[in-house]
């Protein structure tokens, strides 16, 4: 038997109430794979995410994560069945420790909390000293470190980042790759919404561009560094 | 000293204070948890602590009468906490959740209107005329006389004034720890912190709302009792009269900071006992008709000079 999809999503049509802005988007996410969204300002990357989370209103369209049928399940009941998420902002809870954050993501997790947390802290380092510094008061790039450990206290099936090199310095942002990456390497799926164009397609199995709520061009990472449009629109090449 | 101005102070308006302090304290944490939890100021949640006081000396009535056995406040409030909490939980499940998501002033409205029902059902059930709580003189605590006599500053706490102070501290020591070493408490903080990373982060926020529904009932409950211990009678707007010193004393400490409100209902109570007191010549500082508006005072100025609070809140 072949392996199910990780995450499928076939013609989604979807928006803030009435308001549509995905309008047919076809993305599938394979096991094993990081798969990128990059695009324009407005183009609905995160929109794609909220979708599937289930934040917000699908008007048509299906998702399906392994096979099954997830449109329209809340935001808690999909952290349950495996997604893990990190949203841009706001990610984690200011007034918690580290430690406490961390536990907050395993709410669902019945048993091996405290050796997650200690995987967590060989996968972020950096955070084993601050363990019980209270979240609010570390660095963006700390506090994104946090959220990404905090999302995957749960039994991930696939992971959902949305811009999480968003605003950091370019150290950190070099950081934040290289661990998406590691993940993606102990076996969990990615899909990742950037910015960063050219460092996400550097990392991504393959890649979406996603113009005005529409598939622009797809292909794979190195496909999409080299397509000339791609590279004159979101690599900031002059050519 | 201790004979010109230590007694009198200590004994008539530091203490006196303190007592008052806890009581606010005690409500604060309800209302600054519902406002964080559930991002609406319950009006209704001085009720709750009147109706408890209420509850209490109904179980202390009924235990007496019955059995022949007479019950501490304290030991009678004991089911009254948990009439309170299904109170409060039954509330929530029929008028406050469903307008969870429409703006937040429907939900206030409800609360406002709530309010009058239970005052409502308490003149209907127990009447509209004040009822003896506690009766007689209330003593001074021998063992703190003595100690205090002991060495020239005899401290003269009544009691009821003694288990009310004493009670609370050992309430916020239980608090400190569900908040801090609980799954449930953690998550009430996380809840508090952010409603929407919680929801997205597998946090099941209406067990969280419950839990809330819980604190606060049961901390409202422990407010009336004491506030009861202290007039030593019961009367339907107890419970209101209190609401304003208490909402002061969440913005005080800062919204969805329990531990703010303890210290803002400490600062209120003080505040207002010490206001009164005669810091400049014979006479009180003001008079104590105008007691109440320094905690409204305390309350205009936060909000106006540092709306997050003492302890850097939630701002709306």
């Amino acid at each position: 038997m072949s392996k199910l999809t990780a995450l499928e999503i076939t013609n989604l049509h979807a928006g803030y109430g009435e308001t549509e802005i995905l309008k047919g988007i076809n993305i599938s996410v394979e096991p094993s794979q990081t798969v990128a969204i990059i695009g324009p300002n407005g183009a609905g990357k995160s929109t794609v995410i909220k979708s599937v989370l289930g934040l917000l209103n699908v008007i048509s369209g299906s998702i399906s994560m392994n096979g099954v049928d997830i449109v329209g399940i809340a935001p808690d009941k999909a952290v349950r069945q495996g997604i893990s998420y990190v949203p841009q902002t706001h990610n984690v809870f200011p007034n918690l420790s580290v430690t406490e954050n961390l536990e907050m993501g395993a709410w669902t997790r019945k048993y091996g909390i405290a050796e997650r947390i200690d995987e967590m802290f060989d996968l972020f380092p950096d955070l084993k000293t601050k363990r019980n510094k209270i979240a609010g008061s570390l660095s963006g790039g700390q506090r994104q470190m946090v959220a990404m450990a905090k999302a995957l206290m749960v039994e991930a099936k696939i992971m959902l980042l949305d811009e999480p090199t968003a605003g950091l310095s370019p150290k950190f942002q070099a950081q934040i790759f290289k661990t998406v990456k590691k993940i993606n390497e102990n076996g969990i799926p990615i899909l990742l919404v950037e910015q960063n164009a050219k460092q996400a397609l550097e990392i991504a199995d393959k890649g979406y561009v996603l113009v005005d709520g529409a598939n622009k061009v797809e292909g794979t990472g190195q496909d999409l560094i080299n397509d000339r449009n791609v590279a004159r629109m979101f690599l900031g090449s002059k050519d | 000293m201790w004979e010109t101005f230590g007694f009198e102070f200590v004994n008539f308006y530091l203490i006196p204070g303190l007592v008052l302090g806890c009581i606010y304290a005690l409500g604060a944490i309800g209302i600054t948890l519902t406002f964080s939890i559930l991002r609406f100021a319950n009006f209704a949640h001085g009720e709750v602590m009147m109706i408890g006081g209420y509850f209490t000396w109904t179980a202390m009535v009924l235990s007496n009468d019955l059995f022949g056995i007479p019950l501490h406040p304290i030991i009678a409030a004991i089911p009254a906490v948990m009439l309170a909490i299904a109170l409060f939980i039954l509330v929530d499940r029929y008028f406050y959740k469903p307008f969870r998501s429409a703006p937040a002033i429907r939900v206030v409205m409800a609360s406002f209107g709530m309010m009058l029902v239970i005052r409502s059902f308490v003149q209907a059930v127990w009447g509209p005329n004040q009822l003896t709580f506690v009766p007689g003189i209330a003593k001074p605590n021998e063992l703190v006389k003595n100690l205090t006599a002991s060495v020239d500053m005899m401290i003269l706490v009544p009691n009821k004034h003694f288990w009310i102070i004493a009670g609370t501290i050992v309430i916020m020591l239980a608090l400190s720890w569900l908040l801090t070493k609980t799954k449930i408490g953690k998550g009430m903080r996380a809840v508090s912190d952010s409603p929407e990373l919680a929801k997205v982060s597998g946090i099941d926020v209406e067990v969280i709302v419950k839990a809330t529904w819980c604190v606060g009932g049961f901390c409202a409950v422990a407010a009336g009792v004491f506030l009861a211990m202290d007039l030593q009678m019961l009367e339907t707007t107890m419970g209101f009269r209190m609401l304003l010193p208490m909402f002061a004393a969440a913005i005080l400490g800062g919204i969805g900071r329990p531990f703010g409100a303890v210290v803002g209902g400490l600062v209120i109570g003080l505040a207002e006992e010490l206001s009164v007191y005669p810091w400049l010549g014979d006479g009180s500082l003001i008079s104590p008709g105008y007691k109440t508006g320094v905690a409204f005072t305390i309350m205009v100025i936060m909000l106006v000079v540092r709306p997050s609070g003492l302890f850097k809140g939630r701002l709306f």
